[in-house]
């Protein structure tokens, strides 16, 4: 892996994990469109693809709801869309670390949210006696250090975790003795099942969506068969 | 002025203060905290309609109103551009502090819940199972990202601008305002689209994905719904991603040990 790689997945790391939540919630850090992103600027637009719509399936059930903490999925897709697009040629492990990667990514990038909300809080108390002046230059510095904070904990989450992520998978990859078929197959049952959960978690509620859904599903399956 | 003689005349706020306003709105969870959670972010979004009270920033009103609208608040962020609104208005207007103060605590609840509904439970699940349609049907990258960025956004800054004029436009009796149908039904209607797309995208996603091992196809459907039903039954206390990450290791453990 060059420097110059290295650079760009930290600082894409870092401005699509300030999507996230700061700026601008433009869902840049969805799994589908960091990855892709990702493999694009990496050279494997279409690898990056097939991560991004891998982990979109699963990020599916996580709804990004104010206190909750949940996965960071933005920092961790541009992790997941690199680690795929850096394998010069596609091998039977490939996908599968590189969606093992991103997830474990994610995970971790939840716990660094948890962080800087805290750090966030403890930059809001110092300031708190200055706000209560009405200060607008208290206010500014406040979103001003949150952002800053944010970004460099994208960017330095990214880093941190490709250079973690990269040898292990290329040593994981290289003593793969799972068949190119079942490692797919795998992952593609691990991440339909998830998705298949998000689909009733998030639709249960609403009248008459199983059957909105099978008829869905009619037409999909449908839509297999003709093409 | 009194707050009945100002409530005569609307205020104004030149464009550029709206852009300003319309830009800062996107870094409104910029300083996201357990305890004030975006409170500072409405202070920042206000700011820039605040600076036209009298006596400018070094103003005595400017300052009351920038420690009130800094205080603790909560509210799904995009509806917050409502919020923004009315309570720019409300301060222009010189309305009560004790009044502005209620006001602002009681849209909490409702600018949360119905954007949860409306944005995280329904728009964004819509346009990302419209995505991974339009990946399973075949489409490349560039025009995956289009679909998605170019659907989601059209929603997302729509919903901003349309907050901010609301707001602006009704003040302080905004709550008419939210119970605009489509804020009422909108969420039902897009889950049940939403519901659809799921049952057409999920095969699709699943057939471009699966490529190579197609051939196992009919154990990947039988896995599929027992780990989807296994999900469910663990609703609540287990998230589906943590169990992909067990399956996913386990997976390359094997691969690598079983050498």
């Amino acid at each position: 892996m060059t420097p110059e790689q290295l650079f760009t997945v930290a600082l894409l790391g870092a401005v699509i994990g300030l999507d996230v939540v700061s700026f601008p919630q433009a869902m840049i850090s969805r799994p589908i469109v960091a990855a892709t992103i990702s493999g694009l600027l990496l050279g494997d637009p279409a690898g990056g693809l097939l991560v991004g719509a891998t982990l979109e399936l699963i990020a599916l059930e996580t709804l990004p709801v104010g206190a909750s903490r949940y996965p960071e999925w933005g920092s961790a897709s541009v992790v997941g869309g690199a680690l795929f697009a850096l394998r010069p040629t596609p091998t039977s492990g490939a996908l599968t670390m590189a969606v093992l990667g991103a997830l474990a990514t994610a995970w971790v990038g939840g716990w660094t949210m948890y962080v800087i909300r805290r750090f966030n809080g403890a930059i809001a108390r110092r300031w708190i006696p200055t706000l209560g002046l009405g200060s607008g230059r208290a206010v500014i510095a406040i979103q001003t250090a949150g952002i800053t904070a944010d970004f460099v904990r994208g960017g330095l989450l990214a880093l941190l975790a490709i250079l973690t992520f990269d040898p292990l998978t290329r040593a994981m990859v290289g003593l793969w003795s799972l068949d190119a078929r079942l490692s797919r197959a795998v992952v593609v049952a691990a991440a339909a099942a998830v998705a298949a959960g998000a689909v009733w978690k998030l639709f249960h509620n609403t009248p008459g969506a199983r059957w909105y859904f099978a008829g869905g599903l009619a037409i999909g399956l449908l839509l297999l068969v003709i093409r | 002025m009194t707050a009945s003689a100002a409530s005569l005349v609307a205020p104004s706020l030149p464009v550029h203060t709206w852009v300003e306003i319309f830009i800062r709105q996107l870094a409104v969870q910029a300083s996201w905290n357990y305890e004030l959670l975006l409170g500072t972010g409405i202070g920042f979004c206000l700011e820039p309609a605040l600076r036209h009270l009298t006596g400018g920033r070094e103003g005595e009103a400017y300052r009351a109103a920038m420690a009130r609208q800094s205080a603790y608040f909560n509210a799904h962020p995009y509806l917050t551009a409502v919020a923004v609104g009315s309570l720019a208005r409300a301060e222009l207007e010189r309305a009560p502090a004790g009044q502005i103060e209620r006001f602002r605590t009681a849209l909490c609840g409702p600018l949360g819940s119905v954007g949860d509904r409306l944005v995280w439970a329904g728009w964004l699940p819509f346009c990302s199972l419209l995505a991974l349609a339009a990946f399973g049907l075949g489409a490349g990258p560039v025009a995956v990202l289009l679909i998605f960025l170019g659907l989601y956004n059209v929603g997302h800054i729509g919903l901003r601008i349309w907050g901010l004029r609301v707001g602006w436009t009704h003040g302080m009796r905004v709550a008419a305002a939210l119970a605009n149908p489509v804020l009422r039904h909108g969420p039902t209607h897009i889950a049940r689209a939403a519901a659809v797309l799921a049952g057409v995208a999920l095969p699709l996603a699943l057939e471009r994905i699966i490529e190579p091992g197609r051939a196992l196809l009919g154990g990947v459907l039988l896995a599929t719904v027992v780990g989807a039903a296994l999900i469910t039954r663990l609703h609540g206390r287990v998230e589906g991603w943590r169990i992909a990450v067990g399956v996913l290791a386990a997976c390359a453990l094997y691969a690598v040990v079983a050498r």
